[in-house]
């Protein structure tokens, strides 16, 4: 098995959909959440707030700085992630192409450097 | 006794089944490569000595798999996951390795995969299906031997890390899996036929490849029509190769062409393999391609070709690929047909001007209809947009006649 990062990116700034567009997005996405989770995919996942509510902090000589607001300059950012657990990207897609459609965005799979624990 | 050129000959045409043959065993392919490679390089100092082995694939195969056990096992004491391959390889299977066809399948799905980027499909497939070597793919693409072994490289990275699967697809999956192997095997037989670029000669060896490449997915999945499509597609097409270019080098356009160059034993079997469709009545567009082609093929002179019957197929053909390209092929052939004012009129709603074929083509319209000095300024538009050398002597020949007429 091996475990996969999906990012759901969204273009920030854009015009947030009509409420009742949110809520049946929830609805498919809480579905999907507990499919992965019968099927034994689910690791982890959930929505993010926006970027504007993130903060940054690196080392820099020495010294830890902390600054205001998102690190990538991208207008795309991610929106949320689940982390899943599949035999190989085949199945990794498989998830991904749900997931694309219960959140209404593109998801980016990328697979983790170390193999889970047995 | 076995010389170099005849172990390169055995090289050429079993390392890709090695190499697919041992992904299956070992399930890595930088480790199946390198084994076969060394398998090869064996065989190159032992064969001339001691005789061809019965079975050359055969002692290949075993050879490698040998050098790829001795391999793991000298990784296997820092890495574990290594230690079970060994354990693997050395208690689950007889000694002899059996050859399964359907493993260049698997690898060909995987090599064409759709999260791997086209170039990349193309490289791969070339590499480990067709048995390329890294500089003579990058030679038929006109990129260095560092470029093309990067993106060999990273693509290869991208298949372990991600564990893109050596599967035949489903029955579900296979319908879209199928799409980027056709693409990729006609990308590589048209790279090989149009020539944009590169070395004659690398060239044809390119096409040759594509057509072997398609007779074996063809052996290998006999029951998919769109399969013996692109088979009867690429056929059809290399049987007009030697009737294509002039003694310089020049290119000569179908109507122009000396139909008894045309290879008559590959416009035969292209020929079956479309009937074959036609029977079997699951259309396609590679299937769709080879009956136009066939249409061509079938005619004695150029005069005697059946337009009505081209421009049908270009129609069927859109509904599969509404694609502004295929509609200006369908223009073509109703000019062919006779309607030249109709043709010129859906030719310029398509919106392709800056395509050098478009102005090749209005121009050749606007000629047969008289309107000369349009026509050449025509072609003069269109030999600026081409790089082909031949392309641009055919374009520059026919400025000048129409302007001298």
């Amino acid at each position: 098995m091996t475990q996969y990062l999906m990012s759901v990116y969204y273009v920030d700034g854009e015009e947030t959909p009509p409420d009742d567009v949110i809520q049946e997005m929830y609805a498919d996405v809480n579905q999907l959440n507990q499919k992965m989770m019968d099927a034994g995919a689910w690791v982890f996942g959930g929505g993010l707030h926006t970027p504007d509510t993130a903060t940054v902090v690196r080392s820099q000589d020495g010294e830890v700085l902390t600054t205001d607001g998102p690190f990538p300059e991208a207008k795309e950012q991610i929106g949320g992630f689940w982390v899943i657990e599949a035999d190989d990207l085949d199945a990794a897609l498989d998830w991904a192409s749900q997931a694309t459609i219960a959140c209404r965005g593109p998801v980016e799979v990328r697979p983790f450097q170390d193999e889970p624990e047995a | 006794m076995a010389d170099d050129r005849e172990i390169a000959e055995i090289f050429k045409r079993e390392s890709g089944r090695a190499v697919a043959t041992l992904v299956r065993r070992f399930g890595d392919i930088d480790v199946a490569e390198e084994a076969v490679q060394e398998a090869f390089v064996e065989a190159v100092r032992r064969w001339p000595r001691d005789g061809m082995p019965p079975s050359p694939a055969g002692w290949i195969i075993t050879t490698a798999k040998n050098r790829a056990i001795d391999r793991l096992r000298r990784e296997s004491t820092r890495d574990d996951r290594h230690k079970e391959a060994v354990r693997l390889a050395e208690h689950d299977e007889p000694e002899e390795v059996e050859i399964v066809e359907d493993d260049q399948l698997r690898l060909i799905f995987t090599c064409c995969h759709p999260a791997l980027a086209v170039n990349a499909q193309v490289a791969l497939t070339l590499r480990l299906i067709a048995g390329l070597q890294t500089e003579e793919i990058a030679r038929a693409f006109l990129v260095s031997e560092t470029t093309m072994a990067q993106r060999l490289v990273r693509a290869k990275k991208k298949i372990k890390a991600n564990k893109i699967p050596y599967r035949i697809p489903g029955d579900a999956e296979l319908p879209n899996r199928l799409k980027p192997v056709l693409a990729v095997l006609y990308l590589v037989y048209n790279e090989g036929h149009v020539a944009t670029s590169g070395e004659e000669l690398m060239r044809r060896d390119v096409a040759t490849e594509a057509i072997r490449l398609a007779r074996l997915l063809a052996d290998l999945m006999p029951d998919e029509p769109e399969v013996i499509g692109l088979l009867a597609l690429m056929l059809l097409t290399e049987s007009r190769r030697r009737a294509r270019t002039g003694s310089h080098g020049e290119l000569i356009t179908l109507p122009d062409q000396d139909r008894d160059l045309w290879d008559r034993a590959l416009i035969e079997e292209g020929h079956e393999l479309v009937r074959a469709c036609l029977r079997r009545n699951h259309p396609g567009p590679y299937q769709i391609q080879a009956a136009i082609a066939a249409v061509h093929t079938d005619a004695a002179t150029a005069a005697e070709t059946d337009w009505l019957q081209i421009i049908v197929l270009y129609d069927q053909l859109l509904v599969f690929t509404p694609s502004p390209v295929v509609a200006m092929n369908r223009a073509i052939a109703l000019a062919e047909a006779g309607d030249v004012s109709t043709a010129l009129d859906d030719l310029d709603d398509l919106g392709l001007a800056g395509y050098h074929l478009f102005h090749a083509t209005r121009g050749t319209f606007l000629e047969r209809i008289g309107r000369r000095s349009e026509a050449a300024a025509e072609y003069a538009r269109a030999r600026a947009l081409t790089s082909n050398a031949a392309e641009r002597r055919h374009l520059e020949e026919k400025a000048r006649m129409v302007a001298s007429e």
